[in-house]
């Protein structure tokens, strides 16, 4: 019985098929649920959604591929080099006799995969300048209107609403309620946020929203990943109303936190910010009316200054006391008008004395002491100076330097 | 004036005391400034007192039209 015989009795002779049969029976069921460890390369994603790639250690390598369904969940980015963890199963691909891991969860190695994700998106919208300060808008003190987008069913709501209860309450809070976990949460939260800068496109300017605060209470990382997500930080960059981010505890910084214009610790901290306290704007208020009050007097000093100037330069030119200066100066002048009028007296006095002297030496009565008379008509007491002028009959009166002759006229001729 | 916000009140308030620091009014403006700001004062103060809160809920209608409703608070406190 030669070696060959023997052999060919005992063989067992696969097929290809069978073999592969057996071979794909083996692997899957012994590793139909096994935890990998290695490096990602090679990696390539299909228009399929389906992800290919290689895990490979210094003396080995496993094709690997991410179907679909599961590539979708996956929150961070594949990359080569990227050491990671796979949870998945063997295959064996009869047709073309090749083995590969199914991967169903993948996490970065060391790190967790939403970390990851986190780190990636961040470097991502980074470079893109959605956290530039540049871009952040200005929170609007003493907003009137105010936009809340959060849960109705969440602690968030309930904080700004106790603080509205305890501050300034001339506020409009207009919630947008959302979803803030789970599935569609992202997507709620940034058409909320949207929603309220149509309405504001809509509405007249005093009834739009000034500023809206985003967010939710306190959870797990993966309860506030909504806020992480990119969609949601697109819909922060692009409001055009300043969004204030409050994300659960002072501990949690979200990219949502990252693109806000402000951001909050917490939802309360939120709603102190934008809603004042009573007795800060009372203080605020009493202070201007201080001040109101203080510059109206300081005016009304001013005018009185004024006025009190203005009265003085006016007394100056008071029609009294022109008077009582030209009276003044009517004195003097009258003062001097005595002087020289005396002086001028006195002058013509001596010179009136001379002229009397002078005149005394032509007096008729002078002559008459030389002997000669002086004849009066004693009808009209007119001088007598021709003959013609009196007639016969007539009384005449005759002056001498002593004594009167009276004489009645015989003859003239 | 009784429908300023009181926001809008507090900086036009805030504007009059800043004219009327300055100076350089006439005395008729300066009264009028001072009347107002009074009243805006008296404005503030009440609004102060008397606040009322109001507090929405944005609905978008089928049409897409968003309203506003009164929230309902109850729902809330639970």
């Amino acid at each position: 019985m030669s070696l060959q015989s023997s052999e060919i009795k005992t063989r067992r002779i696969f097929t290809v098929s069978e073999i592969t049969q057996d071979i794909k029976l083996i692997l899957e069921s012994n590793f139909a649920e096994v935890w990998v460890e290695g490096e990602v390369s090679n990696f390539r994603q299909y228009p399929s959604g389906h992800d290919y790639l290689s895990l490979k250690d210094q003396a080995a390598i496993l094709t690997a591929v991410i179907f679909n369904r599961n590539s979708k969940e996956i929150k961070f980015k594949i990359e080569d080099g990227l050491k990671v963890i796979c949870l998945g199963k063997v295959e064996v691909y009869a047709p073309r006799g090749q083995y590969q891991l199914i991967i169903e969860k993948i996490e970065p190695k060391g790190i967790g995969s939403l970390q990851l994700a986190l780190e990636q998106l961040k470097q991502k919208l980074e470079k893109e300048g959605l956290f530039s300060l540049a871009h952040k808008r200005p929170i609007p003190y003493l907003p009137s209107r105010i936009g809340v987008v959060t849960s109705l069913s969440g602690a968030a709501i309930k904080d700004v609403l106790k603080v509205l209860e305890r501050r300034f309450k001339d506020v409009h809070i207009i919630i947008n309620p959302v979803r803030v976990q789970g599935e569609n949460a992202k997507e709620e939260i940034a058409l909320g946020i949207k929603d309220f800068n149509d309405f504001n496109s809509r509405v007249s300017g005093n009834e739009r929203i000034e500023v809206m605060i985003v967010g939710r209470g306190g959870g797990s990382t993966e309860d506030l990943w909504a806020f992480n997500e990119e969609v949601v930080a697109r819909a922060i960059y692009h409001s055009q109303i300043p969004v204030i981010s409050a994300v659960g505890h002072e501990r949690d910084v979200t990219i949502a936190d990252l693109v806000a214009d402000l951001r909050a610790a917490t939802p309360s901290v939120a709603a102190e910010i934008v809603i004042p306290k009573k007795e800060d704007l009372k203080d605020n208020l009493d202070s201007l009316i201080k001040n109101l009050k203080q510059s109206f007097l300081d005016l009304g000093q001013n005018f009185q200054d004024t006025i009190d100037a203005l009265m003085h330069r006016l007394r100056l030119k008071n029609p009294v006391v022109l008077i009582d200066e030209y009276q003044e100066r009517a004195r003097d002048f009258a003062r001097q008008i005595y002087v020289r009028m005396t002086h001028f007296m006195k002058l013509k006095q001596s010179e009136f004395t001379k002229a009397i002297e002078k005149l005394s030496g032509l007096s008729p009565l002078n002559i008459l002491a030389r002997g000669y008379s002086i004849t009066f008509k004693m009808a009209d007491g007119a001088v007598i100076k021709e003959a013609k002028a009196i007639k016969a009959g007539e009384v005449i009166k005759t002056r001498l330097h002593k004594g009167e002759i009276l004489s009645q006229v015989r003859e003239v001729y | 004036m009784a429908e300023m916000k009181f926001e809008d009140a507090l900086k036009k308030l805030e504007k009059i005391v800043e004219d009327l620091e300055k100076g350089d009014l006439s005395l008729d403006e300066a009264l009028k400034k001072y009347q107002e700001g009074i009243e805006l004062s008296r404005l503030c103060s009440f609004r102060l007192g008397n606040a009322k809160k109001k507090i929405d809920l944005l609905v978008k209608n089928k049409k897409g039209d968003f309203e506003l409703k009164p929230l309902d608070e109850t729902k809330i406190e639970q």
